[in-house]
């Protein structure tokens, strides 16, 4: 990236209270209140959130895609780790 | 009476107009992807609130025009709007300076519009305060940011303050409309917030590292409908289909 870019920001945003913030995409900004400026305009403007979290994009730190076989395929013939043999009341939301 | 209160209602509603005209002429075009949003957002805002200051008019008027007649079908004399906020995008520099000029003045009317003896007009301030709140964040914001960064941006910044300095105090002239609908307790006594608006404006600008003009020769006429040789080209393209396609609907 050259120099006259501004940095990169990951923008979260909570959609309603009681909801966890969300990943909405990224946007450029010179520094984190810029950041905030910027995504409530970019991503909040049709009324999608009431918090937003942003983070410099550089202090994500990410899972290598070719490590994915010994990272996640030892999980996917384990189903008995989900909890999907319990009924769950229609009362509980957002499990 | 009426015909006060109706050119009082179109000088408010004016100045959003022209400055949501003026935003709108960035929509693809803003420096960045996000500070085009921004600046398009604003105008939105403006727009919007301007809709219910022109219906309001237009109930006024009585006279078989709508808003959008109201809005877009009126010669250049006949815009009361304040020559600052016709001023050209010339650079974000004077882009943002416009803004905030406009802004921190927008803000404490519509403070005081609040307080107005007429319920609709008091309605829309109280209902316009919140989006004029964050114009105000977003447009100081940037003066600090321009002030403060680099040789470049406070150049930019300082010479579009420099320029637009002489269309500030128009804001706080009345006019005769102005005049009796302040002594009817609807209108905003303009003159009374010119020593806060200044005292605010100042103190912004010393954040930002920006130098106060000092000059005391200030433009005036938009509220009396006299214009600079921008309006003419503002009113082209803001009345281009209406006076192409007369009532055309979307």
């Amino acid at each position: 990236m050259g120099t006259k870019n501004w940095p990169l920001w990951e923008i979260f945003v909570r959609s309603k209270n009681g909801l966890e913030h969300r990943h909405f995409g990224s946007l450029h900004a010179a520094d984190a209140e810029m950041a905030l400026e910027n995504a409530r305009d970019v991503y909040t403007r049709r009324n999608e959130g009431v918090s937003i979290w942003v983070v410099e994009s550089k202090n994500i730190t990410a899972s290598n895609p070719e490590h994915n076989g010994e990272m996640f395929e030892p999980a996917q013939d384990k189903v008995y780790r989900h909890p999907t043999f319990y009924d769950l009341p229609d009362d509980v939301k957002h499990m | 009476m009426k015909e006060n209160l109706y050119q009082y209602i179109l000088g408010i509603a004016d100045n959003s107009l022209i400055l949501g005209q003026r935003l709108g002429e960035l929509c693809g075009h803003g420096p960045s992807l996000e500070t085009d949003i921004a600046c398009t957002n604003i105008s939105l805002d403006l727009l919007g609130q301007v809709r219910n200051y022109y219906q309001y008019a237009a109930k006024i008027a009585n006279d078989g025009r709508t808003e959008d007649d109201i809005a877009m079908l009126r010669n250049e004399r006949e815009y009361l709007n304040v020559l600052l906020v016709e001023q050209p995008n010339t650079d974000f520099g004077y882009i943002i300076a416009r803004q905030f000029l406009f802004d921190v003045y927008h803000l404490m009317f519509l403070n005081e519009l609040q307080k107005s003896n007429d319920l609709t007009l008091s309605a829309i301030a109280t209902k316009s305060i919140k989006e004029v709140s964050y114009h105000q964040r977003f447009s100081s914001d940037w003066i600090k940011r321009l002030g403060d960064g680099t040789e470049e941006s406070r150049s930019r910044i300082q010479s579009a303050i420099d320029e637009l300095w002489t269309y500030t105090d128009e804001l706080f002239h009345l006019t005769e409309a102005d005049e009796v609908m302040v002594s009817e307790g609807i209108g905003v006594d303009v003159t009374k917030l010119k020593e806060h608006y200044y005292k605010k404006v100042n103190d912004i600008l010393e954040e930002a590292t920006i130098q106060v003009p000092e000059s005391k020769y200030f433009q005036k006429g938009g509220k009396k409908g006299i214009h600079t040789e921008h309006m003419g080209y503002i009113l082209t393209d803001l009345q281009y289909m209406q006076r192409t396609y007369p009532n055309m609907e979307w």
